[in-house]
């Protein structure tokens, strides 16, 4: 059976590995139903053992809901047991407020380019 | 649910305009309801921040009643919008199991579902103007929020 790819893809993720950080740039809106392709992906490269810090890269994303915070924390927990640091970039207004209230900018960091993170890890 | 709404429900007044929509509880139409609504939204002047506002506190709440709500089962979703002069009101209503605690629920960090912290009600407080519950175990929940807007400019 060929599986088409569905329409109602509403996020796109692409993961890129750059010695030991894994560098994700998610495009389009992160929610219940959206996260799970982000989970898969990342998780997908986190299997990679020499995996040891992540940049999420955000300037395409849209929207991101609690499930979507849920699962930036996921990650987060992989890259911390492994001693690793977790970078954000580009954050739109209402994502950066998102991420505040959370907590997550607590444990997060972030950066206003993917250079710029890149060079500070 | 409480015979009377609790909310600031525009009794008598007439929006501007209204939608309603109505879904199965999946959670491909969390991302349906959002932007249908933020459609709506977008037939006034508003930043793109105050429609990421919208848009984000709808997921919360029709996540809430895609995993809260039915859980296991599936259900029938409903979301009323209405659009006044100075107000956007919209009102996710679920057939579900209910809130046995609505003040529990409303904690920050409390939740039934870790793996959104918690978070949804808190999201829904920060970015709406107004947010009133209303439930009953074995019955269903009713959200209520509405977020003030500048009237429209008249030339």
């Amino acid at each position: 059976m060929i599986r088409r790819r569905k329409e109602d893809e509403r996020v796109h993720v692409a993961a890129e590995l750059v010695g030991n950080t894994l560098v994700i740039r998610l495009q389009g809106e992160l929610d219940m139903h959206t996260v799970e392709e982000f989970k898969h992906e990342a998780e997908r490269y986190l299997m990679d053992k020499r995996v040891k810090n992540l940049v999420l890269v955000l300037s395409k994303t849209s929207l991101i809901d609690s499930s979507g915070v849920g699962a930036i924390l996921g990650r987060y927990r992989t890259i911390k047991e492994r001693g690793g640091t977790m970078i954000a970039v580009g954050l739109r207004p209402v994502v950066k407020r998102i991420l505040k209230l959370s907590g997550v900018l607590n444990v997060v960091e972030t950066a206003e380019s993917e250079r710029r993170a890149l060079a500070r890890l | 649910m409480q015979a009377v709404p609790q909310d600031k429900s525009r009794a008598g007044r007439i929006p501007e305009n209204e939608v309603q929509l109505l879904f199965t509880s999946k959670p491909e139409n969390v991302g349906f309801a959002r932007t249908a609504v933020a459609l709506v939204a977008s037939q006034r002047d508003l930043t793109v921040d105050q429609l990421d506002e919208i848009k984000v506190a709808v997921s919360e709440a029709v996540s809430n009643a895609v995993i809260h709500g039915y859980r296991d089962t599936s259900g029938m979703i409903q979301v009323d919008v209405k659009l006044y002069e100075d107000e956007l009101e919209v009102v996710v209503t679920d057939k579900g199991t209910g809130i046995e605690d609505i003040e529990w629920a409303m904690q920050p960090t409390n939740t039934t579902d870790k793996s959104r912290m918690g978070l949804g009600l808190s999201v829904i407080k920060e970015f709406m103007d107004d947010l009133t519950i209303t439930s009953r175990p074995g019955a269903g929940t009713r959200v209520y929020m509405a977020k003030k807007l500048a009237p429209a400019s008249r030339p």
